[in-house]
């Protein structure tokens, strides 16, 4: 392979221990995230009540458009096995109870709480299986980065841009900004592949793919650019509208001021 | 100036200097035809200095970058320092961009610096074009200029492409896939010029040091001498200068070049690499670390050219369905062929319009006064028609972040630009032909009747009316400083026959000064007097 | 407007009589009043106000110098960590703002000085016609006509056709020595990496895919068996890259040629567009269309990648697929025609 000698800093026997230093705390933070959140798991277990108390929830809320038992109609689809991870989505997001109709559901102010949101998710999994709510160990930011960047340019870059900024599809569809969207969210939009995003089920993207995908996302939302304040991440056409309106802007600006006659 | 020449008698070291320099290279004589030239000053001079100013902070951010940058495609995996790339296969190409950027200490200072230069350089370079089209500055002497300066735009254009492929990322890997696309269209030797381009299959191992040697040696060695010659050209025509009283073809006013144009010129470089600087050094520009290395099946949305090769992209986009047929066993791809040649004939128009002027009008005398737009209304409408094709082809490579960014379906913000792209050329040469007629009837009823002054007086009849102040003759001169031009019959030749060169060129005048405000002449503004008097 | 048919005149320069063309030369012109007088400065009436610009231009060469020492400082002040990039943007913001103000001092100063306390009068210099004097033209005349007597270029027309024809030849080695930078593509576009029983892998590790894998609404990001073991990895990927989809299989419109390429309602296509190449890679579950993020090609996957919308014309090749023994999804042959861009002799 080929040999790359920039910067010999990095060899040097103190960055080396550093490296490993921080490599350890890694992942030993990770390790320690990993076996609490196996611990703290609320996959797939929901109580009695909570199916009950979302059917209530469900039939005052949804079910004029999904159906009394959540069938579908037309004005909704069936949400038979779409799982507890499509209604944590949908309605954690705001997205559900939809609002009228236009190219795609939007992002809203979320209407139902923490516990009714997981009643709901709790009803709507009683009724076929489906997927879960994600566990929390494939929503930490531990995963390899890399991997995550690689995978993520290659299955959802062309939709939601490299950093994910969000970008166009047909007919007034949108691809949303990936940036503050919860990792939990991510997860269950990968799984469940929500309106017009296709599905990326766990043959596919394996549960450590998708952490990886998160993570990867979480470490861009981190970092910000290096190079200072980044325009939108929109590249080059967001770049060229800034050079003409404020950098050749102030210029001209600038050479008023050379042109003017002093008092 | 103070500067000794070898006349003078000895005393200190800056004397001692310049004699010893013109003894050897005659610095005195240089100083003496030049020191005094007399340079016109208008902001909007400084326009083109702008872009030679950016050029050179290309010249030395470049050279600081070769340093480091190797233009390999040779696959390494990468081991530096950024974390979401550590292991990932890449060009070391990419790889060291990504050291320059992160491993030396302002490297990517130097990297944004270059990148925003040179975006800068492209787009000072055609408002400067711009300024010299609208104050119809190509004309008798300097139409060779013009077409010199159009041959830098264009040598920009292709600098900047060339260097925003050299990373070898995944955006610049797109855009190289697109110019792979675009060659392979052109008929008979597509294939072949790809595969010459690329050095066989795309994208193969050799375009980016190829494209390396264009854009570090041949590139910059052409605008250099191209530069030189537009600046040679400009000495011997000596500058422009705007109508005015005491401005005439056959004198130049304005500020001698030792001290005044030396230190405003000089001091503006520095401001424009100050500004350069200051945008390097807070805004992000082309974040290669997020797109990841080229790799032909990914892609971004929002994947873009820069901004000065978007109009090309635009023009792509914007061709309509099905255009490609088959000739025989052959594929004629006229969905790419059509925005190639409407790119070309443009371009191809830009360069020649001077003289597609010159035919027209017939004017042969030398122009050294510049124009008023509002006084050429045919030119300054032809001029707005060809901005807002080239900016409406300009949108037409960012439909899809206009639908996202204002909400709207893509498939209807293109259909729209589509529509603009025939529309908006016509309405925008209508509007801006209205207005400048309108403007010169003004300039005509403020010369005179002169300037409104808003003061209402009442008569001794009882008559109210405004107080209009006149002009001084300084302010009336600038408006009134400027030649009109009438069309011309198609007259037949010695042989008594109407040639059809004749026939197009009566049909062009027409349409050029057919509509025409002329200038107040001394007769109608003494008559304008006459009459005031008698009221 | 007001004219009055005035007759077309010739403009009259210094020596020399040139056309006006069309333009009319008024006789009554209203004339000029030559240069405006000049506005003189408070810095020239005024000592104080002469010195306090003085302090000014100093203060910003002062600021100047300020700027670029902190630029030194910053130099060393913000090193680059391996372990955070953050050290990164600082570097590049404080050495950045360091040399602006290094910059802007000077300039700003420069401008300043020759603003306030240069002399600001205009000044008129003659400028004379680009073209030579009567004189000068005839002796560069003569010059010519001497050149070509010495010379006997118009007289020996043998020399000077040979000449022409020998400065017509001579480039065309400079550009035939250019032919090896890139073989002669053949065939190689016509075809890929794939080939009857090769299977279908998942984009970028190479892991087989089940048929089962696939379920309804999932999209797969494909590459061919043993792609990353490829000697021209690359350059394979650019022509065999697909996209593999399971719709209902009621809803795909197949021609009768094409009823076997499919698998239980699962397809593959290229994924490179053929438009200019771009990968097509955005698929609306609902919608079954895919669009090319570069120029917006639309192509209907139902349809068999007809196209929709935007610049392309051709339909997405199709890669017809089956599955093997094993129940992993592989490939029936190669592609039937060129994938990627339109070319002349596809």
């Amino acid at each position: 392979m080929f040999k790359r000698k920039i910067n010999n800093a990095r060899r040097n026997p103190f960055a080396a221990i550093l490296v490993i230093a921080a490599g350890l705390l890694v992942a030993g933070g990770g390790y320690a995230g990993a076996t609490a959140a196996v611990s703290h798991s609320t996959s797939g277990a929901y109580t009695a009540d909570q199916v009950t108390e979302g059917s209530k929830l469900f039939l005052t809320n949804c079910a004029s458009c999904h159906g009394k038992h959540a069938e579908g109609t037309n004005y909704g689809p069936s949400l038979i096995g779409v799982g507890a991870a499509a209604v944590d989505f949908q309605v954690g997001t705001g997205r559900m109870p939809g609002q009228a109709s236009g190219p795609q559901l939007m992002k809203k102010p979320v209407q139902f709480t923490t516990e009714q949101t997981a009643a709901l998710a709790a009803y709507v999994s009683s009724l076929a299986p489906g997927p879960s709510v994600p566990d929390e160990r494939w929503t930490s930011t531990s995963g390899n980065t890399t991997r995550g960047g690689e995978l993520f340019r290659i299955n959802c870059a062309m939709c939601h841009n490299a950093v994910g900024a969000g970008g166009a599809l047909t007919e007034g569809k949108f691809a949303p900004v990936l940036k503050g969207v919860e990792a939990k969210h991510i997860y269950e939009a990968m799984v469940t592949g929500p309106q017009n995003m296709p599905v990326f089920n766990d043959a596919n993207l394996t549960p450590q793919d998708k952490n990886d995908i998160i993570s990867y996302l979480k470490y861009m939302e981190a970092n910000p650019s290096a190079g200072g304040e980044e325009l939108g991440s929109l590249g080059p056409v967001a770049e060229g509208l800034f050079l003409w309106l404020f950098v050749l802007g102030g210029i001209v600006a600038i050479t008023i001021w050379l042109g003017a006659k002093s008092n | 100036m103070s500067t000794a020449t070898a006349t003078k008698k000895k005393g200190g070291f800056l004397a001692g200097t310049a004699n010893y320099l013109d003894e050897r290279v005659g610095v005195a004589g240089i100083l003496k035809e030049f020191g005094r030239k007399v340079f016109p000053d208008h902001w909007s001079f400084m326009l083109g200095e702008v872009a030679l100013y950016s050029f050179l902070v290309l010249l030395l951010s470049g050279t600081f970058l070769t340093f480091w940058f190797q233009p390999s495609m040779v696959p390494v995996i990468y081991d530096g320092v950024y974390g979401p790339l550590k292991g990932a296969d890449m060009s070391v190409a990419y790889s060291s961009t990504l050291d320059i950027s992160f491993e030396v200490r302002g490297g990517l200072l130097m990297r944004q610096v270059h990148h925003w230069s040179a975006l800068l350089f492209v787009a000072a370079s055609g408002l400067h074009m711009l300024r010299i089209f609208f104050t119809g500055a190509f004309r008798k002497p300097r139409e060779i200029n013009w077409v010199v300066g159009f041959v830098l735009f264009v040598l920009g254009m292709a600098g900047g492409f060339t260097g925003y492929s050299l990373p070898d990322d995944l955006l610049s890997g797109n855009g190289l896939r697109i110019i792979d696309g675009m060659i392979k269209g052109i008929p008979f030797i597509g294939a072949y010029t790809s595969s010459l381009l690329f050095g066989g299959e795309f994208p193969g191992e050799a375009i980016v040091g190829r494209l390396y040697s264009l854009h570090i040696m041949l590139i910059p060695a052409l605008i250099l001498v191209f530069v030189a010659v537009h600046l040679f050209m400009v000495v011997i025509h000596k500058h422009t200068h705007y109508s005015g009283p005491g401005r005439r073809d056959d004198n130049v006013v304005g500020y001698p070049l030792m001290p005044v144009y030396v230190a405003k010129a000089g001091g503006f470089f520095f401001i424009v690499f100050g500004v350069i600087m200051l945008v390097a050094a807070t805004f992000t520009i082309n974040p290669v670390w997020s797109y990841g290395g080229y790799d032909p099946s990914p892609v971004s949305a929002g994947t873009q050219p820069d901004w000065y090769i978007g109009w090309l992209d635009g023009a792509l986009r914007l061709a309509p369905t099905h255009l490609e047929f088959m000739v025989g066993n052959n594929t004629l791809s006229m969905n790419i062929l059509l925005p190639m040649v409407v790119g070309i004939a443009f371009l191809v128009v830009v360069a020649l319009y001077p003289f597609i002027e010159a035919w027209v009008t017939g004017d042969k005398r030398e122009h050294h006064v510049l124009d008023r737009p509002r006084n050429a209304p045919t030119r300054t409408a032809i001029g707005a028609a060809g901005v807002t094709f080239y900016a409406v082809l300009w949108a037409g490579a960012s439909t899809d972040l206009i639908a996202t960014q204002f909400k709207m379906s893509l498939n209807h913000v293109l259909t729209t630009i589509q529509i603009l792209l025939i529309v908006g050329p016509i309405l925008a040469y209508i509007i801006t032909k209205r207005t400048c007629l309108s403007l010169q009837r003004k300039d005509r009823e403020i010369v005179l009747h002169g300037r409104e002054s808003g003061r209402i007086i009442r008569m001794p009849h009882g008559e109210y009316i405004e107080v209009h102040e006149p002009l001084d003759e300084y302010e009336m001169y600038k408006l009134v400083d400027f030649k009109a031009y009438q069309p011309m019959l198609a007259r037949p030749n010695d042989k008594g026959v109407i040639t059809l060169r004749s026939r197009i060129r009566a049909k062009l005048s027409g349409f050029f000064f057919e509509e025409r405000v002329e200038p107040v002449t001394a007769t109608e503004l003494e008559a304008a007097h006459d009459h005031k008097e008698i009221h | 407007m007001s004219s009055k048919g005035k007759d077309l005149v010739t403009g009259h320069d210094a020596e020399h009589e040139y056309e006006a063309g069309l333009a009319v030369v008024a006789p009554d012109a209203i004339k000029d009043p030559g240069l405006e007088p000049h506005r003189v400065r408070m810095t020239d009436k005024s000592e104080k106000h002469a010195k306090n610009a003085e302090r000014q231009v100093t203060a910003m060469f002062l600021a100047s110098i300020v700027g670029s020492a902190f630029a030194l400082w910053a130099y060393f002040a913000f090193p680059l960590s391996p372990t955070d990039l953050g050290t990164v943007r600082s570097n590049t913001l404080f050495l950045g703002l360091g040399i602006t103000l290094g910059l802007f001092g000077i300039g700003v100063g420069a401008v300043h000085w020759a603003k306030t306390l240069m002399p600001d009068a205009e000044v008129s210099e003659a400028r004379h016609q680009t073209r030579g004097s009567e004189e000068t033209r005839a002796r560069a005349i003569e010059i010519i006509d001497l050149a070509n007597q010495e010379s006997g270029f118009s007289r020996r027309k043998l020399i000077r056709r040979t000449l022409y024809g020998a400065l017509a030849f001579f480039p065309l080695p400079g550009i035939i020595i250019f032919g090896d930078l890139g073989p002669n593509p053949a065939d190689s576009l016509k075809h890929t990496m794939w080939r009857k029983g090769t299977r279908l892998t998942r984009d970028p590790y190479g892991t087989p895919i089940k048929a089962t894998d696939v379920t309804l609404g999932s999209v797969f990001h494909v590459i061919p068996e043993g792609l990353n073991e490829s000697d021209h990895k690359l350059e394979e990927k650019a022509k065999a890259a697909v996209l593999l989809v399971r719709v209902e299989p009621e809803i795909l419109k197949e021609s009768d040629e094409r009823k076997g390429w499919s698998y239980d309602g699962i397809v593959a296509y290229s994924k490179i567009c053929t438009h200019v190449g771009c990968p097509v890679a955005l698929y609306e579950q609902h919608t079954h269309h895919l669009l090319c993020p570069c120029h917006q090609s639309t192509f209907d996957l139902t349809n068999a990648c007809a196209v929709v919308f935007g610049p392309a014309s051709r339909p997405l090749p199709q890669l017809p697929i089956t599955v093997d023994a094993e129940g992993y999804l592989v490939a029936q042959s190669d592609f039937t025609e060129p994938v990627g861009p339109s070319f002349w002799e596809r």
